[in-house]
């Protein structure tokens, strides 16, 4: 493309604005998507991408602005008007029903006169399929496919309904680096055809490696457009941030290694009778930080859940190593077994174990309460009597707002109000609070910025320099081989690897996540 | 039509100051009563301001009014106390009617059969056990049944309720004096055993019962453990084992008690208010008490207005219908109007509406 020839728009999007209460999501944002390119959308994580997506896709209506399509003046208030125009969103979380074969999901909702011809249909989208590169079996149960597959799904069922203009909103997150090319391949086949694609992503060498224009946002504002040939890493990440940040993560050697929590054999299943983790064998040692890696839904929730107490366990063992003064004591004092005892139970038996669980207002917290009633979650049954202890849990909460800068007017404004950082900070300042002995998070900087993100990252491994054994289920493999001294990947339910995170690699993280089973997991 | 809805535009509220939300609140009720009185005179062409003063006359216009409109005031407010901890749970205890009930068969039960052979202090003593346990007792079932299968505490508190309407009629008609009239009458009209002391008057006790409880409830939800973990429990039971609360523990301990309060406000109307026992005897308050609850948000000290209010409306609604020989159902369109208002008004007190500037070259 070069820059004489004329550009010709697919979207224009012309001073939009959106508004959710008193918060901005989008401000004055003019963005355009030139036809046959693919555009990469880049932002934070609340930077706005996904809000001013979904006022193309028809899910939200901007306050203000105006959006052309083809340079004709556009409404769309529903995604109907959306996929009249041509527009298809693929979404995060995907929109398929799981008992249906991939064919019946894709004619799924479109109204066409006459009965409905599945054999046709599935021409159809063979033709589609073959012209773009996607593996699909159109015959296979949504429930019996990987989430890559599902994925494809989605993406053809928006083109089967003639969609011109494609987004992805956040398309590898759930992939590995395998399938991730794969994805890639498809998008350039597309663009070939003479689609217009944007993808909405945070990752910055995906945007490097498959856009041809790069536009940025961050908190709402639109910074600007850059042709990927003339960016790199860092030039996009200073437009992210604002400024430029170092994106090494402090990572000082373990002290003082030894083990602290010993799972051995653990087995679980889930109310359907599915196997979550088969004979899942390892140990967290403290003053160290042990890396869980693997694709979403591999079995990560329920391993930490059944550490804390809180999903069944049917065989196996978790044993608990207390502090080194103890090993004079008679060794069947020395090391508790866990399974079987409730949270309360365990807490009850001096294992001071402390969860950031992935859903931090349905699990960690309460959303209507502030941080004092949230600080409560933790010590509301001490003391004595029927009656509640508020003085201490509103001292530990003040002392939270200030040491993490939790932007909140008072310690009982409710925390659902609070912006996704700061419910973050005061769920982890509670449970590093406890002075635990072991420390489990579940995917602790989803949805975070830069900032709070290693604002969190410091503090795990301030925890691990106390001598805490540390357990980080992550998705940014990235942040995991920096941050991480092991990594141990699960894929399907069980353990594919444990390797050391100073000299792994990606590539070989990647190839664990998928090795065993071909790793088809549904979530 | 379409840019019609286009042109308004809805958006949460993020906040609003507590005397705002009060003034929303204030002119919804001035609105319902203009609404009324407009509705009064296109229907019947009386005076609304007459039909208002009689309302209010019906309530207070005598001491002895006041006082019945008191002590209703404090069976309302006693049995929306009992359903409250439940809801604060998100436990939909809708079976209060059966609960009390069920407390004042019980009363009624020990007052009969037990008058010959015990002392009256035995008798009341009884009463109190029994009409408490049997009102946990209902409260129990459907939350095991919760608790254990997860069933679904609508459905099951609302059949509750037909079953202690139905015990009670048999047993009515078991204990009926005279026989063959289908009535209780009277219970030891003569010996007034079994009769609840006066305190004062004939209404104080439950008056002061009742405020007790208040109080009592008031600080069993915002200050105990207990009131703790309802509200966990109530917010995400996820959360709630995550905290090591033992989620099925308290939904049934919680239901114990509700049943155990609505029970005692059956005791207090059969033994205390009514001396006798019909199936009619709670008079739907098990369901008001839902509303009631619901208007105050679960805070007992604002249920005792939002009682008042409905105790008001109801009392002066029988006034009007024999002061102006209008139905008593237009009382109830009345009173419909006005509720409508007050919970419409919770609308506006959540969302602000916004009209859109017109959005020129729109296709």
């Amino acid at each position: 493309m070069t820059a004489l020839e004329t550009v010709q728009n697919a979207i224009r999007m012309e001073h939009i604005t959106k508004r959710f209460g008193n918060v901005v999501a989008n401000h004055d944002i003019t963005l355009e998507l030139h036809k046959g390119e693919i555009l990469s959308l880049l932002g934070e994580n609340g930077s706005g991408k996904t809000t001013l997506m979904n006022m193309l896709s028809g899910i939200y209506y901007s306050d203000e602005g105006q959006i052309y399509v083809n340079d004709k003046p556009v409404t769309i208030s529903s995604p109907k008007d959306a996929f009249d125009l041509g527009i298809g969103m693929i979404h995060q979380h995907f929109k398929l029903v799981d008992v249906f074969t991939a064919t019946e999901n894709i004619v799924l909702g479109l109204e066409e006169p006459g009965r409905l011809d599945l054999k046709k249909a599935s021409q159809k989208i063979t033709e589609i399929c073959q012209r773009y590169g996607f593996e699909v079996d159109l015959n296979q149960k949504i429930y019996e496919m990987s989430v890559s597959q599902k994925q494809a799904v989605e993406i053809v069922k928006v083109l089967y309904r003639g969609a011109d203009i494609l987004i992805l909103d956040e398309p590898t997150a759930v992939l590995t680096p395998q399938e991730t090319d794969k994805l890639f391949t498809v998008m350039r086949n597309m663009k070939a055809d003479g689609k217009s694609l944007i993808i909405i992503t945070h990752k910055l060498h995906e945007v490097l490696e498959v856009s041809d224009r790069v536009a940025v946002l961050r908190k709402g504002e639109y910074i600007g457009d850059v042709a990927t040939r003339d960016a790199s890493q860092q030039s996009l990440t200073d437009m992210m941030v604002g400024h430029a940040v170092s994106l090494n993560i402090n990572r000082p050697d373990p002290v003082n290694v030894h083990p602290r929590l010993e799972v051995k054999g653990l087995t679980v299943y889930d109310e359907l009778g599915v196997k979550r983790l088969s004979d899942v064998t390892f140990t967290a040692n403290s003053g160290e930080i042990l890396g869980i890696a693997g694709i979403a839904g591999s079995g990560q929730r329920e391993l930490l859940e059944a550490i804390s107490g809180l999903y069944p366990i049917s065989a196996g063992n978790i044993l608990f190593h207390p502090e080194s003064e103890d090993e004079k004591a008679p060794a069947d004092q020395k090391v508790r077994e866990l399974v079987g005892l409730d949270p309360m139970a365990i807490r009850k038996c001096g294992v001071s174990m402390a969860f950031v669980p992935e859903d931090r207002l349905g699990m960690g917290l309460v959303g209507s309460m502030g941080m004092t009633g949230n600080m409560m979650l933790r010590s509301w049954r001490k003391g004595k009597g029927a009656f509640l202890n508020r003085k201490e849990p509103e001292t530990l909460a003040n002392r939270i707002w200030k040491e993490l800068d939790v932007v909140t007017p008072s310690v009982s404004f409710p925390v659902r109000r609070m912006s996704g950082g700061n419910v973050q900070k005061v769920l982890v300042g509670r449970e590093i609070a406890q002075e635990p002995a072991v420390l489990m998070t579940a995917y602790a900087v989803r949805g975070l910025d830069i900032n709070t993100s290693y604002t969190i990252y410091n503090l795990l491994t301030e925890e691990k320099m106390k001598g805490v054994a540390v357990v980080y289920v992550g998705e940014d493999l990235d942040v995991l081989l920096e941050l991480c001294d092991r990594i141990l990947v699960l894929c399907g339910g069980q353990v594919s690897g444990i390797v050391d995170a100073r000299t792994a690699d990606k590539r070989q993280l990647g190839t664990l996540m998928t090795r065993v089973g071909g790793g088809s997991v549904h979530a | 039509m379409r840019n019609l809805v286009k042109q308004i535009h809805i958006s949460k509220r993020t906040e609003l100051p507590w005397y705002k939300a009060w003034a929303i609140r204030g002119v919804a009720i001035l609105l319902a009563l203009v609404a009324c009185a407009l509705v009064t005179m296109l229907l019947t062409g009386e005076n609304p301001i007459s039909i208002y003063i009689t309302i209010f006359e019906g309530a207070f216009g005598t001491a002895r009014r006041t006082w019945i409109t008191a002590q209703d005031l404090a069976i309302l407010l006693g049995i929306s106390l009992a359903v409250t901890p439940a809801f604060k749970m998100r436990f939909w205890n809708i079976g209060a009617e059966g609960q009390v009930l069920i407390g004042g068969l019980a009363t009624a039960a020990c007052m009969i059969c037990l008058a010959d052979t015990l002392s009256n202090g035995m008798v009341i003593l009884c009463m109190i056990l029994a009409s408490v346990l049997a009102g946990a007792l209902w409260g129990f079932l459907p939350a095991f049944f919760k608790a254990k299968w997860n069933t679904n505490e609508t459905l099951f508190t609302l059949m509750m309720n037909y079953i202690a309407t139905q015990l009670a009629a048999y047993y009515i008609i078991v204990w009926e004096v005279p026989k063959g009239s289908g009535k209780i009458g009277i219970i030891n009209q003569s010996t007034e055993v079994g009769w609840l002391p006066q305190i004062g008057n004939q209404y104080l006790l439950s008056i002061v019962v009742v405020v007790i409880l208040t109080g009592f409830m008031y600080l069993y939800l915002s200050r105990s453990k207990h009131g703790y973990e309802i509200a966990v429990v109530g917010e995400s039971q996820r959360t709630a084992s995550y905290a090591g609360i033992k989620v099925d523990r308290v939904i049934i301990r919680t239901m114990v008690l509700s049943g155990a309060i609505c029970g005692l406000m059956g005791l207090l109307l059969v033994g205390s208010i009514n001396h006798t026992l019909t199936t009619t005897v709670v008079d739907n308050r098990g369901f008001t008490a839902v509303m009631v609850s619901w208007m105050a948000k679960f805070n007992p000290i604002v249920m005792v207005f939002t009682s008042l209010l409905l105790v008001v409306l109801s009392r002066g609604a029988s006034e009007i219908s024999s002061t102006f020989g209008l139905n008593h159902s237009f009382a109830d369109i009345l009173t419909g109007i006005i509720i409508f208002f007050i919970i419409g008004s919770e609308f506006f007190i959540t969302y602000r509406i916004n009209l859109r500037k017109s959005v020129e070259k729109e296709a």
